[in-house]
């Protein structure tokens, strides 16, 4: 386990290697960065102050060292925009973004998976088709466009739930939280259900996939043999069987959503990280970019990596194995 | 009886026994004819800015206009014709979406297959890159480079294609290895073919069918990605409005109620692509050697 | 008089397919007595397994008991509600699998398995399941019960698995047991263990056994009286040695025939000419007539069955006996 341990964590680094060399060239290689870190009408003298003072005038691998050495220490910089470390404005947006994925991607498994069983235990049933159906929907439309509708007909039409912002916040922890309060619960429930709905079908898909392929094993076949009702079998053979896949993919969607919660954050108004990249690549606020796209990779590596342990941990076979 | 015929015939054949499918189909033929022939049968043209009348701007459907001319889906804030503007949206979301999907896939079969058949580090150090990419959400790349590259056609089809190769790199890959594994292979290769000859006659034919099924796929999600671009104001200009410019252009009147703005050029989107997505489900089951009876 | 332990009369399981109706159990009768070993014999597709699962009422869309009746100590079984049947799989008619690799979940471990079980039918503390376990397991000859009930089934061996698959057939103390080739999968060695124990604990419990297999040998070995199927039917039955010494359908002939044990040395062995038929597309009348060696028109329609004494036989032109 351990050996295993030091693999992925060597893995990781070179990863975060290679997306920092990527981000670092698209960012701050394409096109010219100074242009965008002062106005046109600067006398000369400070134009180059400028260039000497980020850096600009050196080759491009200095450069790149800088950057990386920087990156160790945390630094990323000053945002133009809002004249504040970058690393301080965006663990600021972090939490509220934190909460509307984790409340989607909850939301989504909680739903998903019972919906996806049943489809699977009752392939031919009219409910599944209606279920299925729902699913290619989910797949086939825009989260944009689900959540104009969400918000045309729920804040809009109806008038029961706002149609942005965060709502009251409580602050726990040094954090503040939308879901604590009703207010705040009621300003979440929109952005998170427009952001649960693709992993909600890709959810509902992979339990029913699971479930039918489970459902025609032998362990099934002698467990309903024994006599266990078809709601045991359900909850303690084919749940626990179809776990391992779902937590795999749960772990990578988890990421992705983080990433489409730029979509929703900028349709609700949501003040959360998303809403701040879309904010600093209009107004081409390059460090914010750059942090972001960098806390993204960690996260999306740290994930990756709490997927492999669970995977061990749900899998007998698989923890035998390596230890 | 059918099993004689021309693999293409027999296809579709199958294809026929699938309502939903035939139905997306006619949905996208139907489509494709409205995007290609806007310019002769939209009432309007929405680019030239003469013919629009901001007196009629915001009018609900139905509504006739100044000119006597009535707005059967309204019109945006502009004045604009909503019909004639959905079907020029059309008309750029089909080209861009075909677009970016045909230039994916070129690119990304070409690199699969290739690495498929070079081998050694080649093709672990492409493979890795690709898997690399591949765990990174598509949207965040594509938007990072189209607000690194600015807006325009070329310019976003080129961030769509930079998001979207890869899974076309990967589905060729992993078909190319399989052929490249098969005895005709080291046949056609023990000839003194030149081996781009092999890949291209020999390798790629073979690894079409997954591709055709990926294909669909993409360029559907092309289609989207390039309308949540737009409308996050990172894809088309406002001068060639696409489906997602439009949308996002009604966003603001619709807290107001105005709600025909965004949600007519919504309607035509999704049809689009459920219909293509429909098919693509279709093909892929018709494809699936595991789903054959 | 009491009644049999289990009377199955014209028993008929049909699935209905896209590609038509396939007959996998078609006019099925047999009796099973209280402490009796009997013997299913027949070639894989023959319909001996659909028999075991009609038994249980295990048989789902699209297939479905389409006539006959099964009397399980003189109740009905035959369109019972779900509820009632779920009651009475494990605890009065249990059902044993061949491979004892695919028929334990992966993912649970060994006492869960068993828990889940005992808790099918009744509702007992953690410590009674966990006591009943290392009970069960012990009698079926695991040894050191206790200790490795927290195990998953994959540090298992084969055998081991088997036993516990047994184990768990046995918790309810169930009238009938219903072995679909137990031992198949199992090495050569083991498999005589656990013909021996299952023998021995069929005889101690007084359960009735159901010995589904396509071995000859094996069956023999077991049981006291043996069924042959063919194409979703009985073609003979009869006590095991009268069968074995005075074969009077073809096809009983041609398996025992085929058995190595039979053959002189250095010769080769009998085959039966040609493949079984497929349940979904039998031949008309006798399904064996094809691969018969004294088939003719008449064979083309189907025989009904005759037979006397305890031996039964459908055949239009049946063997002789030999000692009669």
């Amino acid at each position: 386990m351990l050996g295993f341990l030091i693999q992925r964590l060597l893995q990781a680094v070179v990863v975060m290697m290679v997306i920092s060399a990527l981000v670092f060239i698209g960012v701050f290689a394409v096109g010219n960065p100074i242009d965008v870190l002062i106005s046109p009408d600067v006398t000369q003298q400070i134009r180059l102050d400028t260039i000497a003072a980020y850096g600009f005038d050196k080759p491009l691998w200095e450069q790149y060292l800088a950057f990386l050495e920087r990156l160790v220490h945390g630094n990323f910089g000053r945002s133009f925009v809002f004249n504040m470390p970058v690393l301080q404005l965006i663990l600021s947006r972090l939490p509220a973004t934190l909460e509307l994925t984790i409340a989607a991607v909850a939301g989504a498994t909680l739903i998903g998976i019972p919906l996806g069983m049943y489809a699977g235990y009752r392939p031919d049933s009219p409910i599944t088709k209606a279920i299925m159906g729902i699913t290619i929907l989910g797949f086939s439309v825009p989260t944009f466009w689900i959540g104009l509708v969400l918000i045309m007909t729920f804040a809009v039409w109806l008038g029961w739930l706002p149609a942005g912002g965060r709502g009251d916040t409580v602050m726990v922890l040094g954090i503040e939280w939308s879901f604590l309060t009703l207010n705040g619960l009621s300003h979440l429930f929109l952005p998170a259900l427009n952001l649960s709905l693709f992993k909600l079908a890709m959810m509902i898909r992979l339990a029913r996939a699971g479930t039918r392929e489970v459902m025609l094993t032998d362990t099934i076949k002698f467990a309903r043999a024994s006599g266990q009702s078809d709601g045991t079998i359900l909850r303690r053979h084919v749940l626990r069987q179809i776990s391992i896949p779902i937590v795999t993919v749960f772990g990578l969607e988890f990421g992705s959503t983080l990433a489409f919660a730029v979509v929703t954050e900028t349709i609700f108004s949501w003040p959360g990280l998303g809403k701040l990249i879309i904010d600093s690549i209009q107004s081409l606020d390059r460090p914010v970019m750059v942090a972001y796209l960098m806390l993204i990779a960690f996260l999306f590596i740290i994930i990756n990596f709490l997927v492999d342990i669970a995977y061990a941990a749900l899998d007998p076979r698989l923890r035998a194995r390596r230890s | 009886m059918i099993d004689s015929a021309a693999p293409i015939a027999r296809f579709w054949f199958e294809f026929r026994q699938s309502q939903i499918a035939c139905v997306a189909l006619l949905i996208i033929v139907l489509i494709a004819a409205l995007a290609l022939l806007s310019p002769w049968i939209a009432p309007q043209n929405p680019y030239d800015l003469a013919t629009l009348v901001l007196m009629d701007a915001r009018r609900p459907p139905g509504h006739v206009g100044a000119g006597g001319y009535v707005y059967w889906l309204g019109t945006d804030a502009q004045g604009r014709d909503l019909l004639s503007a959905i079907l020029y949206g059309l008309r750029i979301s089909v080209q861009i979406g075909l677009a970016a999907g045909a230039v994916a896939f070129v690119v990304g079969a070409t690199l699969g297959t290739t690495a498929a058949f070079l081998g050694g580090r080649v093709e672990m150090l492409i493979m890795r890159f690709i898997d690399l990419q591949l765990s990174f959400p598509a949207i965040l790349l594509a938007l990072v480079l189209s607000a690194l590259l600015g807006q325009g056609k070329v310019q976003i089809i080129i961030a769509l294609v930079t998001a979207q190769y890869a899974y076309f790199a990967r589905t060729a890959h992993g078909a190319a290895s399989a052929e490249r594994a098969k005895e005709y292979v080291e046949a056609a290769l023990s000839t003194p073919l030149p081996s781009h000859k092999v890949i291209f006659r020999h390798i790629l034919p073979n690894c079409l069918p997954p591709l055709i099924v990926v294909a669909t796929v993409q360029v559907a999600n092309s289609i989207a990605l390039e309308a949540t671009l737009s409308f996050l104001g990172l894809g088309l200009p406002v001068t060639e409005p696409s489906l997602g410019t439009l949308i996002a252009n009604g966003f603001q009147y619709m807290l107001s109620g105005r709600y025909w703005i965004s949600i007519y050029p919504g309607v035509a989107l999704i049809v689009l692509i459920v219909a293509i997505n429909l098919v693509g489900d279709q093909i892929r089951d018709q494809l699936n050697p595991r789903l054959r009876r | 008089m009491t009644a049999r332990l289990l009377e199955v009369r014209h028993l008929a399981t049909h699935f209905f397919t896209r590609a038509g109706v396939v007959k996998a159990v078609d006019d099925v009768s047999f009796d099973l007595e209280v402490g009796e070993v009997i013997g299913l014999v027949g070639e894989s597709g023959s319909g001996k397994s659909m028999t075991g699962y009609s038994l249980l009422g295990l048989i789902d869309p699209p297939g479905r008991i389409v006539q006959g009746s099964i009397k399980l100590k003189g109740q009905e079984l035959v369109g019972l509600p779900q509820e009632a049947l779920r009651k009475l799989r494990g605890r009065r008619i249990a059902m044993v699998f061949q491979d004892p690799m695919t028929t334990l979940n992966p993912v649970l471990t060994i006492a869960d398995q068993i828990h889940l079980a005992i808790n099918a039918h009744e509702r007992v503390s953690t410590a009674t399941a966990r006591q009943r376990a290392v009970d069960v397991l012990t009698r079926v000859g695991l040894p050191d019960a206790d200790r490795r009930l927290d195990a998953y089934p994959h540090e298992f061996s084969g055998g081991m698995r088997q036993r516990v698959a047994i184990a768990i057939a046995l918790l309810h103390r169930p009238d009938v047991i219903i072995a679909d080739e137990p031992t198949t999968a199992l090495d050569v060695s083991i498999q005589a263990q656990i013909l021996a124990e299952m023998k021995s604990l069929v005889r101690d419990l007084g359960m009735a056994l159901i010995w589904i297999s396509h071995d000859l040998a094996v069956v023999s070995a077991m049981a006291s009286r043996i069924l042959v199927m063919y194409g979703g039917r009985i073609v003979e039955s009869g006590p095991t040695a009268s069968v074995l010494r005075d074969p009077r359908h073809h096809y009983t002939r041609g398996l025992l025939n085929s058995l190595p044990s039979r053959a002189a040395p250095g010769q080769p062995l009998t085959q039966i000419s040609g493949l079984p038929p497929s349940l979904g597309a039998l031949p008309p009348g006798c399904a064996f007539h094809p691969r018969c060696p004294r088939a003719d028109a008449i064979c083309l329609t189907a025989p009904e069955t005759t037979g006397h004494e305890r031996r039964d036989w459908r055949c239009h032109h049946p063997l002789t006996a030999v000692s009669a």
